[in-house]
């Protein structure tokens, strides 16, 4: 039998939504509450621009059970008419206005509606992409839904299922058309959704076998799935120019909705694990409250999806209360509920254990018909206060719905128990190394009376008191702290120890002259007790007047306390940078012919061998010149042995001259 | 949408070259321009050739083998002198020159008596 999405949507606002108040909760997980609708009236009170954010603020106040402004709805109903009756309408549009009509229940027509349909009809056949599948199959189920035409179904049903079938992918995914080979699990969910569509839609009975391969195609699908720590599930999004709404927010509530309307209207288990459809519960309960509209749609729709959905319903275990006193005798109650806070079957909560404390003992909780809770009251006789993490177990009594409902195997939950801690024996004395105690006062932390001691520099201060718990155990709280202010603002601060019974702290100010600055003078005692647990408190407990010596001349100053204490962020003084003096660069020397005199030695004698030697290779080419023109080889090898003799004296003074002055520059 | 890319690519390529040339020293730079003239002129006397006529081919092959040889002998030279050269940095400058103007001596020698 055909489910439709709008049919049992219209249930759910019909079941009755309790609200809770809680506290804030570690890691477990809420489900819908009043602060959602609350958030929902003011994210979505804007004016719409399109029929898709029409129909996504409707549907969001409609499953939360808020009441919608009445002319939001008419003017949204002559939007849908609108729509309907023109011919440019577009398929999205028309998607969209029937989706709204079946939020709205509007009047339409007959003849708009045969207009419509046959619309659908062609875009189906016509239809190429999975966008434009998506939206003519969209149309033609909420028209059937919505009663407004009889006996509608789709021609050649089995030849559109496989034509969308065509655009899956083997990991899951499907892509959009047969040309783009984009793909994305947003895609998947949509083509999902219209399979599923087909099958409500079609006459005869769709091949078995092709069913068989989608719901390996959502198998496939599920293994892509990322995880996070606290057990919620989601999928990833991926990125796309043509395509927006790619996140993991809309890629997961495309698919919830995609599986959920298969489920609904195939028969037989899609075998997907519970633990799966839970996470994807938390994942959206995790969520909080959104802050974009259009990912509070998609969360409250997919909630919606999953609390009558045919796969496993979550269930979600919850504590209105993680912190409990003791002392005021609260017991812990703990609700099991859907996701949008709707009652769950019978069912019997365990307390397994609580984890590193053995001990707490196994037990079940009772169950309060009148407030739909179960309640621990056990707790006071038996657990002391500390934070504990507490491991429940929850058990159906129709051992059928194991199969139905999703749940945790086990919930660990982590839970405050407060009390009022008790001090008493509180002593605080002062020493003397001869005497013994010279003064004992005894402290009363309730009353307002505030002691006077008075010391000097060879005397002790002791404190000491003792800390018990409503159940009479010693207590150790995350801290125990003494302070004590002079005059002047100087403080100094002491932690106070513990010798397993008792707290006791002892200053010896001999030792503690130095660091006290040598400031005598009147100083304020101040202890200060915490821990989450416990009603902490600081007190002022009186004044001690203290007698230190005199400062010798090198003793450290106290820190000076700033009269503004915002002085220290005023502007700091001003730091003049010096930059490094640029290099000696050497001027730029373009290419020159000419003489090149650079490194003609300056000294006399150098100078007439270098000018000989110039002198002795001119007279060797003019020799050649002579021998071309005039003389033969043999006079010119004599007078040019003589020549070069001559030249080889001079060039070889003269070259090394050169040599020693630039090895001399080179070593300087 | 490729050619103009290689183009570029030449561009590029001459850009790097001359500003790698220019940071040569100088005086290396004068004993390229020497081979530069060097060679322009075996050119010259090639074209003449060309034009004019081989007769006397001695003196042709004389000029032009004397253009050469001074250039070879050039390019032995800034061979030696190249600070950046480590084979021969133990050659100083001054006797690499000392060995450059002694064959051109003998090169001029032979190159005269060969042209006639």
């Amino acid at each position: 039998m055909a489910r439709s999405l709008p049919g049992f949507l219209a249930l759910i606002v019909a079941v009755a939504l309790i609200c809770c108040s809680f506290a804030a909760a570690a890691s477990t997980f809420q489900p819908i509450s009043e602060s959602h609708r609350s958030a929902a009236l003011e994210t979505f009170d804007r004016s719409y621009g399109s029929l898709e954010e029409t129909y996504e603020a409707l549907q969001t106040f409609d499953v939360l059970g808020v009441e919608r402004k009445p002319d939001v709805g008419t003017a949204a109903c002559q939007s849908v008419s609108q729509t309907l009756v023109s011919s440019s309408s577009t398929l999205k549009d028309i998607f969209y206005a029937l989706k709204v009509n079946g939020v709205l229940k509007c009047e339409v027509d007959a003849d708009s509606v045969e207009g419509i349909v046959s619309t659908l009809q062609t875009a189906v056949g016509s239809a190429s992409s999975l966008l434009e599948f998506y939206h003519s199959i969209g149309g033609l189920v909420l028209v059937k839904n919505q009663a407004l035409k009889d006996d509608l179904y789709l021609a050649d049903a089995e030849g559109v299922f496989r034509s969308i079938k065509a655009l899956s992918q083997s990991d899951g995914r499907w892509r959009y058309s047969s040309s783009n080979p984009e793909s994305s699990t947003y895609a998947a969910g949509l083509a999902l959704e219209a399979l599923a569509g087909v099958i409500s839609l079609s006459s005869s009975e769709i091949d078995q076998s092709l069913i068989g391969t989608t719901k390996n195609d959502i198998l496939k699908l599920f293994e892509r799935v990322e995880k996070y720590d606290d057990g919620a599930v989601y999928f990833d999004g991926e990125e796309s120019d043509a395509h927006e709404n790619q996140g993991p927010i809309t890629s997961t509530w495309s698919v919830i909705r995609g599986i959920t309307s298969f489920a609904a209207v195939t028969s037989g288990n899609l075998n997907l694990p519970g633990e799966k459809i839970l996470g994807l519960a938390k994942f959206f309960l995790g969520v909080g409250i959104p802050g974009d509209a259009k990912d509070f749609f998609n969360q409250v729709d997919s909630l919606a999806c999953l609390e009558n959905n045919r796969v496993a319903i979550p269930l979600i275990l919850s504590l209105p209360a993680t912190v409990n006193s003791l002392t005021r005798k609260d017991t812990l109650k703990v609700k099991v509920s859907t996701v949008l806070g709707s009652d769950a079957p019978p069912l019997k909560i365990k307390l397994v254990r609580a984890k590193d404390t053995p001990a707490i003992e196994s037990q079940e909780l009772k169950f309060d018909s009148a407030n739909k809770v179960h309640v621990l009251d056990t707790l006071e006789k038996s657990v002391d206060v500390g934070n504990y993490i507490f491991v429940f177990e929850i058990v159906f009594n129709d051992p059928e719905h194991k199969k139905a409902y999703a749940v945790e195997s086990k919930t660990e939950v982590p839970i405050f128990l407060t009390g009022a801690v008790k001090v008493g024996n509180a002593k605080i004395a002062v020493l003397d190394s001869d005497l013994g105690s010279i003064e004992t006062q005894n402290l009363d932390f309730a009353g307002e009376n505030l002691v006077s001691l008075g010391a000097n520099h060879l005397q002790k201060l002791k404190l000491r008191f003792q800390l018990t718990t409503p159940l009479g155990h010693p207590f150790k709280p995350h801290q125990a702290i003494l302070k004590l202010t002079h005059e002047s603002k100087v403080e100094h601060v002491f932690v106070v120890g513990n010798t397993g019974k008792q707290f006791e702290i002892v200053l010896d100010f001999l030792g503690l002259v130095e660091k006290f600055y040598y400031l005598s003078g009147k100083y304020e005692i101040q202890l200060t007790v915490g821990d989450a647990v416990m009603n902490s408190f600081f007190r002022v407990i009186g004044h001690l007047d203290l007698d230190l010596p005199e400062a010798p001349e090198k003793a450290p100053r106290p820190p000076v306390q700033p009269a503004d204490v915002y002085s220290r962020y005023g502007p700091k003084a001003e730091i003049a940078h010096i930059f490094r003096a640029p290099e000696k660069r050497p001027p730029q020397e373009l290419l020159r012919l000419g003489v090149n005199l650079k490194n003609f030695p300056s000294a006399a004698a150098p100078a007439a061998f270098a000018a000989l030697f110039h002198v002795g290779i001119g007279a060797v080419l003019l020799l050649y010149v002579f021998f071309w023109l005039k003389l033969d080889l043999f006079t010119t090898l004599k007078i040019l042995g003589f020549l070069g003799v001559f030249l080889l004296f001079v060039g070889h003074r003269t070259l090394s001259h050169l040599a020693s002055t630039s090895s001399k520059v080179k070593s300087a | 949408m490729g050619r103009s890319s290689t183009v570029k690519e030449t561009q590029a390529l001459f850009q790097s070259l001359r500003s790698a040339y220019a940071a040569t020293p100088n005086n290396l730079k004068i004993i390229d321009v020497y081979v530069g003239f060097a060679v322009l002129t075996a050119v010259i006397q090639v074209v003449y050739m060309a034009v004019v006529g081989s007769f006397p081919f001695n003196s042709f092959l004389s000029g032009v083998l004397s253009c050469i040889g001074t250039a070879v002998l050039a390019v032995c030279l800034r061979i030696q002198v190249n600070k950046d050269n480590k084979e021969f940095k133990d050659v100083a400058p001054e006797r690499a020159f000392a060995d450059f103007i002694l064959c051109n001596l003998v090169l001029h020698l032979v190159i005269m008596n060969f042209m006639g």
